[in-house]
């Protein structure tokens, strides 16, 4: 099978002119990741496992590598390199992104913050607005918190919302960062069969998660970062 | 048709005589926008965007950095010194500083709007809050008064304005109500590309985060195209996709939001973004 994504040495520094600084975060990283499979990263605080699927995502900016993305209509985009508004799109409508934490909008609705990405599809306000409930109530949000928003839930509530807001448009390919770090073991069970449904579906993800637990179950390649080596030498002034 | 619908080449502005020195020894490198040699300002230089349709883009940067000299000079308030822009107006292209004066006032009045941080600037405060949105009906296609009254109505309470103040003089309002009726004033015309300067700076918080709302909301409904300037990253957090910055009249950097917030690449940018938190 092709893969959807190929990372081919990545590598991520960030140079702090402040500080004079080069701050490797992550760097040789090479993976493939396939549909309808789990490619899960581990490796100990500060391996770089975040600054890959940020990476990929373009929230950090690549220094060094190819990320290969094969798109719905089978080209193939460098993920590193490619155009702003290419990337906005990929980001509407084919990747998502699950992080350990919500950035909310003021005064939605949790129901409407999950909706959300539908909407920007331009899917029907109370189609959008029925699927989210659907979702919610198989995350076990309770219903009396769907018409209020976030910003008051507890953690737990919130990841769960955020959850949902990341598995609502049932994107091609998934980035998962400790989407369970917060949760119950019951509610951790439900989102695990829902990401098994998703998976059966046919979506690829590349996940972090929190307990080795969940990578033996559901990660069917398990990649090892280790943390890259600092460099000492301090950089020349750019600006 | 092309997802353009503007595309901004070498846009400047310099306000004095100028002199052949004033470029080099101006930016970010020479930590001024003041030409030593001849006085001149450099309110902005060599600005380059593409905007598409529906999409918001922040352009941030300290006091005087050339933000609003940006979009003045777009909204046809000032006059550029050198630079292009192209407007994609459906199938049609206009280069916009080749048009005539009344070519300009035309698409400034029915195909863009603008929304001023000092709401003296958006709105004539010697007619009321409907008047002041009639007057920009009158200036599109629509004649009929009832119609017209009808439809600023509607405009106003879009933009949570409640009807019965459409008599009143926005004088008498709030600072977020005033915001709230240029908006209603920019989108009579529904244009497909919105200026905003700073049009939550000044106002409560809780005011701020409604006026917030009320542009997403907006920008979701009718697929407005934005250029919103702001000093604020909370801002441009919830509102761009995309984002310039600015610095003594130079865009220093530009990317998606998110990766300006969280990897910036440039000293000035790594120091604006760590202040704020
Ligand atoms: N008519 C003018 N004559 C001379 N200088 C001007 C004129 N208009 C603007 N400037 C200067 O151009 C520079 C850019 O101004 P501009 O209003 O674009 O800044 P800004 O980024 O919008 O700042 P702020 O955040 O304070 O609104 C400033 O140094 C300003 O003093
Ligand atoms: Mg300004
Ligand atoms: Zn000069």
């Amino acid at each position: 099978m092709n893969a959807i994504l190929t990372i081919e040495n990545y590598a991520k520094t960030f140079c702090l002119h402040e500080r004079n600084k080069l701050i490797p975060s992550a760097s040789h990283v090479n993976l493939s990741v396939y549909p309808g499979k789990l490619t899960a990263l581990i490796g100990p605080t500060g391996a770089g496992k975040s600054s890959v699927l940020k990476g990929v995502y373009r929230t950090y900016l690549p220094s060094a590598g190819r990320m290969l993305f094969r798109t719905a209509s089978g080209e193939i985009v460098d993920l590193a390199q490619a155009d702003e508004h290419l990337i906005l799109e990929l980001r509407k409508s084919e990747i998502g992104f699950v992080t350990q934490f919500l950035h909310c909008l003021p005064r939605k609705s949790a129901l409407d913050v999950v909706a959300e990405p539908l909407f920007a599809r331009g899917v029907e306000t109370e189609e959008a607005r029925g699927r989210a409930a659907d979702l919610l109530a198989q995350l076990a949000v309770p219903s009396h918190l769907w018409n209020v928003p976030p910003a008051t839930f507890s953690g737990g509530e919130k990841q769960r919302v955020n959850l949902a807001r990341g598995l609502i448009a049932q994107p091609r390919l998934l980035l998962l960062d400790e989407p369970t770090a917060s949760l119950d073991p019951a509610t951790t069970e439900r989102v695990v069969a829902h990401l098994e449904t998703l998976k059966g579906s046919g979506i690829a993800m590349l996940a972090i998660f929190h307990h080795p637990d969940l990578v033996r179950r559901l990660a069917d390649s398990v990649i090892e970062l280790s943390p890259p080596v600092a460099i000492v030498e301090p950089v020349e002034e750019i600006a | 048709m092309s997802n353009k619908i503007l595309s901004v080449r070498g846009l400047s502005r310099i306000h004095g005589e100028q002199c052949p020195l004033c470029i080099s020894s101006t930016g970010p490198e020479n930590d001024t926008n003041i030409c030593p040699h001849c006085g001149s300002v450099v309110a902005a230089h060599d600005v380059n965007f593409d905007l598409y349709r529906g999409e918001i883009l922040g352009i941030i940067g300290e006091s005087g950095s050339g933000k609003s000299s940006t979009v003045k000079m777009l909204y046809f308030d000032e006059t550029p010194t050198a630079g292009s822009a192209t407007f994609y107006d459906g199938d049609v292209q206009h280069d916009m500083f080749a048009l005539n004066a009344a070519q300009q006032r035309s698409m400034r009045n029915k195909r863009f709007g603008m929304v001023y941080q000092n709401p003296h600037l958006g709105l004539n405060f010697q007619i009321s809050a409907g008047g002041n949105i009639a007057e920009r009906l009158l200036m599109s296609d629509l004649k009929h008064y009832g119609e017209i009254r009808t439809r600023a109505g509607d405009l106003l309470v879009r933009t949570e304005v409640a009807r019965v103040r459409m008599d009143q003089n926005p004088k008498t309002f709030s600072g977020g109500m005033q915001q709230r009726v240029q908006i209603a004033k920019a989108l009579a015309t529904q244009p497909p590309l919105l200026f905003l300067d700073e049009v939550t700076t000044g106002l409560d918080l809780s005011v701020q985060a409604a006026i917030l709302d009320l542009i997403l909301e907006i920008q979701h409904e009718l697929g407005t195209a934005m250029i919103v300037v702001t000093h604020d990253l909370g801002v441009i957090r919830l509102l761009a996709g995309r984002t310039l910055v600015m610095k003594h009249g130079r865009v220093i950097e530009s990317g998606l939001t998110d990766q300006i917030l969280e990897d910036p690449q440039h000293a000035y940018t790594q120091r604006l973004v760590a202040s704020a938190l």
